[in-house]
């Protein structure tokens, strides 16, 4: 049976279509949550797309996070279910504390739109497991505040913990080096591109894995990030494996 | 009363100019309105006559030239007039595009005036029913080097990412010119494309007297007042504060909603006509859904949402807020489009009421039932919708050519000429060195500083996206694609603007025809200067005439476009400035040729010939070559054949 994999609509929502279609096309049956609605409607994952949520004038996501559905998913994340944040729904999930750290302006003080290449830091996680290996991933990037951030402490944490699963890299997968504008044009504190909660089953992420989905659009690097959450939710929802991934 | 810093004690007294002058309106126009109406018209009607009788609105000097372009034309299915072109791709669906200018708005407030000016193009594609998937901006500015035009492109540059990204629309392509010639007067033209299923076509038409006028989206307020008329339809002076109220402010999040809002109305069958407020605000919503629908309209003053208290009747009737659209509904079906607005958040209001009587009429103090004024309510406006719109004043400009100017060589067959650089002027110029220097200089050099401000990705659609001669968007659920380019050749348009124009869309045609697409239609912006001035209103009506030959030649209707008039500064006019944009259908996506050498080995052909002429070229403008070289010749017979070939060669696999 095809697993329903939940995708929110805030008011501002703007890669939501996009990514309910890049879930289909990695297996999943997806479903819009509308933003008013509390009720998840028994999905076995939630995605939290790009966009601006309720314009994100004041700060990105700021405003989303207090949102009905909101509550549902940070109830549902506490159970242990599997959320993916992308872009916009990445500062959402920082703004409600669901994972750590936070989303500043990028360094340049621009918004962003362009190709990048960030490396999986681990292959077991619910996002990361159908990635083959740890070649790196070309995907796109469009946003305004993407720059991670968090104290020296917090970020030493995330590393031991490995919850760190991806890092923006050079085009052939050496580091980003100090002050890299191309590899790590957001300037994100130690080229984080993407976190874990502690738990392991909350996850976000600045790139858009769901814009390189085919070959047409430049990368289909994209699809196996999708396709984990979708296998992962798969196997929850069907009660096999159980697939808990805490700190490593 | 304490003095406020800044506001003097008393009021200015007021200036001894007549009212319809003060608005704009000159005085042969005053009595042409006074013969429309039969009457004198009061102050509010002034008001409204003077944002629908400016250039902006009613294209009085540039319409007769309008009229001759080619406008039929295979698979058009909606045409000038509308609020956008739409053109059968087959399978059902219909590709609606236009381009509109906001060179104004963004000499005064570079952000807000080209956020706007994405907005108002995108609201263009969707009240035709069409969802927007694409943005190009063509954008022209002064010497890169001047600290105003780093803060002009700065702000644009910022504005139209703002608007386009916020609301999730790529803006996928473009131009960026400088030239000395823009530095008092930028230039930001937009196109925005759609996408839509041709059974969801959707008019500005009020039709069904009785049905109820619903206006939807951002309140109403005082900015944009007189941004048609004060803005966009005078010579620019300088850079004025007190122009500042007039500019638009934009709220693209309001937009989202207003498009998902729009398109699920359409979708649901829940509307009769639908028009999106622009330049003139509710004044010219309501009356070209009236006039398009040979209808009437009673609108309800009072019933319209403001933003602040104490607005003049004028204020709420020409005022530009943004994010507004204007729907015509069954009485039935209110209940329903109320719930649609309300499911987005969207403020939505019955505002009067569709007649049968033909004239838009002003009604404060309440309405009945029955679509009257109430036993308070009182008429304080009365105006045939057509004397606002398609009767409006037309103008008979004199065009002169300027007298230094030699005789346009006219379309023909072209003088073939050798292309070994024969021509080139004897400048002891290195050619290495001149090279780098054209790819280094601000015209040629890499747009990726602008371009990855912005989001050319969202909506998964993009295949080729800014920084290449043409844009490529596939189209889901079939194998094709939509290939689009911006074009506007300014530097030989100063010299002979027929030939600014020809060559402007045999360029952007190019464009589309080098990927393998076969270009569909043509939307224009034309730049110009103020047409009361004979030389450039020759300018304008050479362009046209040269538009008009290109599309003729090349087998093209113009499905829409947007005519600018008045830019100039006090350091003169802009060079005449005709951007085209182009719409192309490749039908299979898979025999895209892309813009890039292929493989090392493969041959490089260069196919049709150069002509001796370089005026206007990059090279004359870096080597300082005078225009007595003359421009290339243009033969559009050849170019439609070499647009031909290249379309064959690539549709039999020959080309990499």
């Amino acid at each position: 049976m095809t697993v329903r994999v939940g995708v929110v609509v805030f008011p501002g929502s703007n890669c939501d279509t996009d990514t309910l279609r890049g879930l289909e096309l990695a297996g999943a049956e997806s479903v819009p949550l509308w933003h008013e609605v509390a009720d998840l409607g028994g999905v076995a994952a939630v995605v939290l797309p790009g966009g601006f949520a309720y314009g994100d004038y004041l700060r990105a996501g700021v405003i989303a996070r207090f949102s009905p559905v909101m509550r549902s998913v940070a109830a549902f994340a506490a159970d242990g279910g599997l959320v993916l944040g992308i872009c916009n729904g990445f500062q959402v999930l920082a703004e409600a504390g669901l994972v750590p750290g936070a989303l500043l302006r990028n360094r340049g003080l621009r918004f962003l739109g362009r190709d990048v290449h960030v490396v999986p830091e681990r292959l077991d996680t619910p996002f990361t497991r159908a990635l083959p290996d740890r070649r790196p991933l070309r995907l796109p990037i469009a946003h305004g505040e993407g720059c991670y951030y968090a104290d020296d402490a917090t970020l030493d944490a995330l590393e031991a913990d490995g919850q760190v699963i991806f890092r923006y890299v050079q085009a052939d997968g050496r580091p980003a080096r100090a002050n890299d504008a191309e590899a790590n044009p957001n300037g994100s504190l130690r080229a984080i591109a993407g976190v874990v909660a502690r738990g392991g089953n909350v996850a976000g992420l600045m790139p858009h894995p769901e814009r390189a989905v085919e070959g047409i659009l430049g990368s289909d690097d994209g699809l196996a990030i999708l396709r984990s959450l979708v296998d992962s939710a798969a196997e929850r929802s069907s009660g096999s494996v159980p697939v808990v991934v805490g700190a490593r | 009363m304490a003095p406020i810093e800044g506001v003097p004690a008393t009021p200015p007294p007021a200036p001894e100019v007549p009212l319809h002058r003060a608005l704009g309106i000159a005085d042969d126009e005053l009595a042409a309105i006074r013969v429309k109406l039969g009457r004198d018209p009061n102050d509010l009607e002034l008001a409204m006559f003077s944002v629908m009788w400016s250039e902006h609105c009613s294209y009085k000097s540039s319409r007769p030239l309008l009229r001759t372009l080619p406008t039929r034309g295979e698979g058009v299915v909606a045409g000038p007039g509308e609020n956008a072109g739409v053109i059968d791709i087959g399978d059902g669906l219909g590709v609606a595009f236009k381009i509109e200018s906001h060179n104004h708005p963004s000499a005064v407030e570079p952000y807000q005036g080209a956020a706007t000016g994405v907005g108002g193009i995108l609201r263009d594609i969707f009240t035709m029913g069409a969802r927007p998937i694409a943005v190009l901006d063509a954008l022209r500015f002064g010497d890169p080097a001047d600290a105003r035009t780093r803060h002009l492109v700065d702000g644009v540059v910022r504005g139209v990412g703002g608007y386009g990204n916020c609301v999730g629309v790529p803006t996928v392509g473009g131009e960026l010119v400088f030239d000395p010639s823009y530095a008092g007067n930028p230039l930001v033209n937009v196109m925005a494309i759609g996408l839509l299923p041709l059974e969801r076509l959707t008019l500005a038409s009020a039709p069904g007297p009785g049905n109820l006028v619903v206006l939807f989206g951002s309140t109403t307020g005082r900015d944009g007042i007189g941004g048609a008329s004060v803005l966009a339809s005078a010579t620019f002076t300088h850079d004025d504060p007190s122009k500042r109220p007039s500019v638009q402010v934009g709220d693209p999040f309001a937009e989202k909603l207003l498009i998902e809002a729009s398109l699920e109305l359409i979708e649901g069958g829940l509307v009769e006509g639908l028009q999106d407020l622009g330049a003139g605000g509710i004044t010219c919503a309501t009356s070209e859904l009236a006039d398009r629908g040979r209808t009437g309209m009673l609108v309800d003053l009072d019933a319209i949402p403001r933003r602040e208290p104490g607005m003049a009747p004028f204020e709420v009737m020409i005022s530009e807020s943004q994010e507004r659209m204007c729907a015509v509904v069954r009485p039935e079906r209110l209940a329903a489009v109320e719930a649609v607005c309300g499911r987005w958040g969207l403020p939505a209001a019955v505002i009067g009421r569709v007649t049968d009587d033909g004239d838009i009429a002003i009604v404060t103090g309440g309405l009945t039932d029955r679509g009257r004024p109430g036993p308070a309510g009182r008429e304080i406006a009365r105006i045939p919708a057509a004397a606002l719109t398609s009767d409006a004043i037309v103008h008979d400009r004199l065009a002169t050519p300027p007298a230094r100017r030699r005789e346009a060589p006219a379309p023909g067959p072209a003088e073939p000429g050798p292309s070994n650089g024969e021509g080139l002027p004897e400048r002891g110029m290195d050619p290495g060195a001149v090279l780098l220097a054209l790819v280094g200089g601000p015209n040629l050099a890499s747009r990726r500083w602008v371009t990855d401000q912005y989001d050319s990705t969202v909506q998964t659609n993009t295949v080729v996206g800014p920084g290449h001669g043409a844009a490529v968007l596939r189209v889901k659920g079939t194998t094709k694609a939509l290939v689009a380019s911006t074009d506007a050749n300014h530097a030989v348009g100063a010299i002979d603007p027929w030939l600014g124009a020809a060559l402007s869309v045999a360029e952007a045609t190019r464009n589309v025809a080098i990927t393998g697409a076969r270009p569909l239609g043509v939307t224009n912006c034309l730049n110009y200067g103020d047409p009361t001035r004979p030389e450039a209103f020759w300018q304008l009506s050479e362009a046209v005439r040269g538009l008009g030959d290109a599309c003729r030649a090349l087998g093209l209707p113009v499905t829409g476009g947007n005519v600018s008039l008045y830019n100039e500064s006090p350091a003169g006019a802009i060079a005449p400035t005709p951007e085209i944009g182009v719409v192309g259908l490749l039908e299979d996506v898979g025999l895209l040729v892309g813009p890039a050498f292929a493989d090392v080995g493969d041959a490089v052909v260069l196919v049709g010939e150069c002509t001796p002429g370089l005026a206007g070229s990059a090279y004359a403008d870096l080597a300082g070559v005078a225009s007595e070289d003359g421009p290339p010749a243009l033969d559009l017979d050849r170019e439609l054949a070499v647009q031909r070939f290249i379309r064959e060669a690539i549709a039999r696999g020959l080309v990499e």
